[in-house]
């Protein structure tokens, strides 16, 4: 490689990595505009998927730090009600969209699967690409009708308010969004090609890591849920646009009809936003504890009830809507019947802790707030899915937390803690190491500090979407914007490091934290065809200690190799 | 469904990333095949639940309203809708015989002939449709205040018939497409047609095309026309 030698001893590249005649890496296997906007290798595309995910986050956190600034007073101070609702509908339209649903799937999950599994590329790699374009175009449509002319309906676009009432950009935001719809079914149907027809000689179902279960899952989810959000958009926009009468209670529709069909969808993106975060952490927990996954097949088990169960729980989203008693109960018991598999996992990555060398790496810390995030986030949604505690708090802030604990502190927790372990894979650099924990933590902190007091304003009574409140709230909300700003600085700080990283950061090794996953088994970054040769697999994943024996107790941990600058 | 392809079709398609598999060309081919039709069938899965929420709404509107909608079945031109649905299933089976004689990679003509047939008699669906189209607006059956139905929720079933219509429209405009273009590159290279996945997989997605159209033309021509 004519990669320039790193300064320090420690920075050396592998010594194989060293020979000369080896390809070039996918970062260096062709420069210029044209060699990235019309590339169809799955890491190039993950890395186009990053950028814009990145400027579609902190779209939405700039949205979103609006929002608690204007709650820090009771009184409306720098926003109108108007301006209020369009910027709490731009944060949940872009979070929810451009940003979660495609966060780990589309960056993590792209990049990697190939890898995990032993294969050259995704199943069909052109499409891949236009996944990446219909993703782009449904997002820029979406913001400039959200930033041009805004909506003011939250990110439900509930009719009839969203069909006949609203003055704002309704359908072209709702065009954005079914466009979107249709790069999720795309990575969907490659995902789910890819896993059953490229996995590598020898790589049986019961010996992929736990994230491709999760791929696998989230990409049933993405095929059979998003087409029917897809519908329910196109309804209302040809209400809107057309005036073709689907909803309209004035001549017979039905408003209930269409919460039906848009939680369908919505409840399992919930599962399709979580699920990938699950994989994640069980690569995350595993390497770190230095112990195989405690209860493989009960994990995999798990994935796939959540994903199957998360299809009939919709209704829990409209327990207050006029639905009848008898559908209310059979949706609260399911959503309860959900919490197992949920319970499980949790359950599990803890047993994996249990005698295993715990090392507090920046992945890991992040790995540990996720699981105390979502139980939290999880314990919550339990009080939700009862009929009368739901009722009780229906509408309040008490749901905005619960929600933020799983899609936000979970998810995010989930997506960065992935970022940075497979960091010096992606581009070949470690990152400060010591910033890097640091961020970890003010996360969690931030996170708490800003979510926390929500459920016991919302527990108290206070209503969401309202940019003003009784006084007696505020010393909520005062806690609450003053997390968001210790959030704020959470999230930026990676983008500083982890960009002063890609040209200052030492040069990683092969397999800087020691995990046995197949992505490891290549160059950092890998070369354009994955693989020097082709892998074959000869056992499970996780193999930290021989199977079937515990792990020794005073095995002195393998130390990590990144750097500590 | 791959049957044992040679060389030849093997040579001519085989694609990244099947061409690295650890096997000959032969059976990557076989595999990249596989995954081509796999593939579409996933995506077909996912159209049956966009289509499947589409006569969601239907049926609970339907059971909603008994009167309105038999009153609305009765206003469509039942003359257009069946002679569409003899069109259609048809073109069916041109396509069908298309994918089977490009599989087996004989008789080109005639594998020409029916894709030719196809494209055809889609394109007569659609200008069917547009007379069907020009009736239905002079006749007011658009939703708004001029609508020609005195109940309120026949405008329901209006707005569902001119919505779905559209969307089935769309989707046979996009096969028709896909139809065509293989029509031209086996026009052009004899050879290209023979085992290639994409006659497959253009035939799946014509006859989920043509298999929601038997489900919309019950729905939508036959309301309150029984006794």
């Amino acid at each position: 490689m004519s990669a320039p030698v790193a300064a320090s001893p420690t920075g050396l590249a592998d010594r194989d990595e060293l020979d000369l005649g080896l390809p070039p890496s996918y970062l260096a296997d062709g420069h210029g505009v044209g060699s990235w906007l019309l590339t169809t290798d799955h890491k190039r595309i993950a890395i186009l998927y990053a950028v814009t995910i990145t400027l579609f986050f902190f779209l939405g956190g700039a949205a979103a730090t609006l929002v608690r600034l204007e709650l820090f007073t009771p009184e409306a101070d720098i926003v109108r009600a108007d301006t209020y609702n369009k910027l709490f509908t731009l944060h949940g339209v872009v979070m929810v969209w451009f940003f979660l649903i495609p966060s780990i799937p589309n960056t993590l999950g792209n990049f990697l699967l190939p890898l995990m599994i032993g294969a050259r590329d995704v199943a069909f790699p052109k499409l891949n690409l236009v996944s990446w374009y219909l993703n782009v175009g449904g997002g820029l449509l979406a913001v400039a009708a959200l930033l041009a002319g805004g909506v003011d309906t939250g990110w439900t676009f509930y009719v009839p308010y969203s069909t006949v009432f609203s003055n704002g950009w309704v359908s072209l935001t709702v065009l954005g969004v079914f466009t979107t719809g249709f790069s999720s079914i795309a990575t969907g149907v490659n995902f789910i090609a890819t896993i059953h027809m490229l996995r590598a000689p020898g790589l049986s179902w019961f010996r992929l890591p736990l994230f491709v279960w999760a791929m696998y899952t989230t990409s049933l989810m993405f095929v059979l849920a998003t087409p029917v959000l897809a519908v329910t958009l196109l309804l209302v926009f040809a209400e809107r646009s057309f005036g073709l009468p689907i909803f309209d209670p004035a001549r017979g529709g039905d408003p209930v009809l269409f919460q039906h069909l848009f939680w369908f969808y919505s409840h399992p993106a919930v599962y399709i936003m979580i699920l990938p975060a699950m994989g994640v952490i069980s690569e995350l927990i595993t390497c770190f504890a230095r112990r195989r996954i405690f209860g493989y097949t009960f994990m995999v088990y798990a994935l796939v009830a959540i994903a199957v169960i998360g299809f009939f729980t919709w209704g829990h989203h409209m327990f207050t809507s006029g639905m009848s008693s008898y559908a209310a109960l059979v949706f609260s018991f399911l959503s309860f019947i959900v919490a197992v598999p949920s319970a499980i996992k949790v359950f599990n990555w803890t047993g994996t802790l249990y005698r295993g060398q715990v090392g507090f790496e920046s992945p890991m810390l992040y790995a540990l707030g996720f699981v105390g995030l979502f139980t939290l986030g999880g314990l919550t949604g339990l009080f939700l899915a009862s009929i009368p505690v739901d009722v009780h708090v229906q509408d309040t802030y008490f749901v905005v937390a619960h929600f933020h604990y799983i899609m936000v502190g979970a998810s995010v927790s989930a997506y960065f803690g992935g970022l940075h372990f497979w960091w010096p894979k992606i581009t070949g650099r470690m990152y400060p190491e010591t910033w890097a924990r640091f961020a970890a933590i003010l996360m969690f902190f931030g996170f708490n500090l800003t979510f926390f007091p929500q459920f016991i304003a919302g527990y108290l009574g206070m209503p969401r979407r309202y940019h003003v409140y009784p006084p007696e709230f505020q010393v909520w909300n005062v806690l609450s914007s003053s997390g968001a700003a210790v959030l704020a600085v959470a999230y930026l700080m990676p983008l500083g490091y982890l960009t002063w990283s890609l040209l200052f950061g030492e040069r990683a090794r092969n397999n800087p934290w020691d995990a046995s996953g197949l992505e490891w088994r290549t160059s950092s970054p890998p070369p354009r065809d994955n693989f020097f040769g082709a892998p074959r697999v000869q056992g499970g994943p996780y193999s930290y200690h021989p199977e079937g024996v515990a792990p020794i107790h005073d095995q002195p941990r393998i130390p990590a190799q990144g750097s500590l600058t | 469904m791959s049957g044992a392809p040679g060389e030849a079709g093997a040579a001519a398609h085989l694609r990244e990333p099947w061409s690295e598999l650890e096997t000959g060309p032969a059976a990557a081919f076989a595999r990249q095949r596989d995954g081509a039709t796999f593939g579409i069938w996933i995506f077909l899965a996912s159209e049956v639940l966009f289509f499947a929420a589409l006569f969601l709404i239907y049926t609970a509107y339907r059971i909603a309203n008994p009167e309105a909608f038999a009153a609305a079945g009765r206003a469509t031109n039942i003359v257009y809708g069946t002679l569409n649905t003899a069109i259609l299933l048809t073109s069916s089976l041109t396509m069908a015989m298309a994918a089977q004689g490009a599989e087996k990679g004989l008789f080109r003509r005639l594998t020409l002939g029916c894709l030719a047939a196809t494209a055809a008699l889609g394109l007569a669906f659609l200008v069917v449709k547009g007379f069907e189209y020009r009736e239905d607006i002079e006749k007011h059956l658009v939703p708004g205040a001029h609508f020609a139905l005195r109940q309120a929720p026949a405008q329901i079933f209006f707005g569902f018939y001119w919505l779905v219509t559209v969307v089935h429209a769309i989707h046979l405009g996009i096969g028709i497409g896909l139809v065509t273009r293989l029509l031209v590159k086996g026009w052009r290279d004899p050879d290209v047609l023979t085992e290639n996945p994409q006659v497959e997989v253009t035939a799946l997605y014509w006859h989920l095309v043509d298999l929601v159209w038997v489900f919309l033309y019950p729905m939508l021509y036959l309301p309150g026309r029984a006794g």
